[in-house]
């Protein structure tokens, strides 16, 4: 391995507590991150070091546990165990909270924007996945200073109950309205509209504990999990026989075990550079690179770097810089956030 | 949770208490590091009260110090416990206070890892799956009812010591 994982800065994020999740925002500029003291806090680079930029405090009355970008980053969402959803509005460095969705009956686990932007999904510990209707003033090409009643808005389009235990995350497909969800029951799901109703496609088996995370790849033609089983497995949507049917067949395309101690939290497809790595609960980061001479069909990865121990506790999150290179963000149990910089020698 | 007239386990065994540890030069020594083995662990674990009966966990032998594994260097620590029956409904309760009075007390460096003796429960498993999730646990620690019955099981008093 000539590839290097290199630390640039580390910094506590949440203090006393845990950091659940780190998301970039769309141009690569700000971190949010959200944790286990209830808060969301907004990081913005100065120099070489990350200042807190904004602090929210009061969206949540639980653990604040996942949080994601809107498309044209003018919005954030937060997902929280006091069962709601937030929806919050950028305005300079502050925050305001336009809507909060309410209906799942206990912990929601992820909430997601479509690449559309008018779309989200959440999931819960109830089992089930909603997806959601907004209007977004970017959409109807408002400028983002201007009021717009219609932002508040939002409507829960499809309840899907497809899983038979809590769902722990969901992602969307990079550019077709299609959703993936990974769930306690060891199992994940993929989602299409039909009829104005979003229906489960397909099932995808193979793993034999809890799903943590999902991730597409820059193409959107592959999927890859992780589990509490330790491994991390691709799948790869492809024709089924006889070519009629609505349902489409995920296969799955290539394992990895054996690189993790213990379970794998986060999984991430960095969509510039088509590296994948992954947040571990045995306090590591790994990046894995993908085989060039492989069989598009049957594909291998390569452990290209590691950090054993990249935190002093748990990682629980992962993610790329959308907009450089080999910019890498992880969170940890510990409260720390670190930016790290992967290199690849080849 | 706790609640209700009828006791499941109406007429538990009762077992005997370990004495008090011996102390050694080594441990005396200030200068030398101790690394934490099983004798501790069962220690923080042994008078965690049932939920039911006003008996530590060890009275009802549901812990016992052969059944606690640390492995120090590699900041690991594996407790079993063996419900008293083995449909007992209070099994994610111990289980969870277990890990609980654990998280609290151990340096942040280890994982803990509580399950049930094998073969001693009916739904062995699907506790387990519980147990190990941290995220459920951290969950079900925020549910102010729930957390009120663990800690009633961590208070320690002077009876169970």
């Amino acid at each position: 391995m000539n590839d290097t994982v290199a630390l640039l800065q580390k910094f506590n994020a949440h203090p006393d507590s845990r950091c659940w999740y780190v998301a970039w925002n769309p141009k690569g500029t700000l971190l949010a991150s959200c944790g286990g003291d209830r808060a969301i806090r907004i990081w913005g680079r100065e120099g070489d070091s990350w200042e807190c930029k904004t602090l929210l405090q009061d969206g949540h009355q639980r653990t604040v546990r996942k949080v994601a970008w809107s498309p044209c980053g003018n919005y954030l969402a937060s997902a929280s165990f006091d069962a709601t959803t937030c929806i919050w509005k950028k305005k300079n460095d502050d925050f305001e909270c336009l809507t909060v969705l309410e209906g799942h009956e206990n912990e929601v686990k992820c909430v997601a924007w479509a690449p559309s932007g008018n779309l989200l999904a959440t999931c819960s510990r109830d089992k089930s996945v909603w997806i959601w209707e907004g209007y977004l003033s970017q959409s109807l090409s408002f400028s983002v200073d201007e009021e717009n009643e219609n932002e508040n808005e939002y409507e829960c389009v499809s309840v899907v109950n497809s899983h038979t235990q809590d769902v722990k995350h969901v992602v969307w497909h990079p550019t077709q309205e299609l959703l993936a969800s990974c769930s306690y029951d060891n199992n994940v799901c993929v989602y299409k509209e039909e009829d104005d109703d979003w229906e489960c496609r397909a099932t995808l088996e193979g793993h034999t504990s809890t799903v943590w995370g999902l991730t597409f790849d820059p193409s959107g033609q592959r999927l890859a999990s992780c589990s509490d089983d330790c491994t991390v497995k691709i799948w790869k949507e492809c024709q089924p026989e006889g070519g009629q049917g609505t349902d489409t067949a995920w296969k799955c395309v290539c394992t990895l075990s054996g690189f993790h101690g213990r379970t794998v939290y986060d999984i991430a497809w960095c969509p510039l550079t088509g590296a994948l790595a992954t947040a571990c609960g045995d306090d590591g980061v790994r990046v894995f690179k993908e085989d060039e001479t492989a069989d598009p069909d049957q594909p291998a990865f390569s452990l290209s770097a590691h950090v054993p121990k990249a935190h002093t506790q748990d990682v629980n999150c992962i993610a790329w810089n959308p907009k450089e290179a080999g910019l890498l963000v992880s969170c940890s149990d510990n409260g720390e956030i670190a930016v790290w910089n992967y290199q690849s020698g080849v | 949770m706790s609640g209700g007239a009828r006791l499941e386990n109406a007429n538990p065994l009762i077992f005997q208490r370990t004495g008090e540890r011996l102390q050694t030069a080594n441990d005396e020594d200030e200068d030398v590091a101790d690394p934490i083995d099983d004798r501790e662990i069962f220690d923080l674990i042994r008078s965690i009260n049932d939920p039911e009966h006003p008996l530590s966990l060890e009275e009802l032998n549901v812990v016992e110090q052969v059944r606690v594994r640390v492995d120090d260097q590699e900041n690991a620590v594996g407790v079993e416990f063996t419900p008293a029956i083995p449909h007992c409904s209070m099994a994610t309760l111990i289980g969870l206070s277990i890990k609980v009075k654990l998280l609290r007390s151990l340096p942040e460096r280890f994982k803990i890892d509580v399950h049930i003796t094998p073969g001693t429960h009916a739904s062995e498993d699907a506790v387990n799956k519980q147990l190990a999730d941290k995220e459920r646990v951290a969950a079900a620690l925020e549910n102010s009812q729930l957390l009120e019955v663990v800690n009633q099981c961590l208070i320690s008093n002077a009876r169970t010591g």
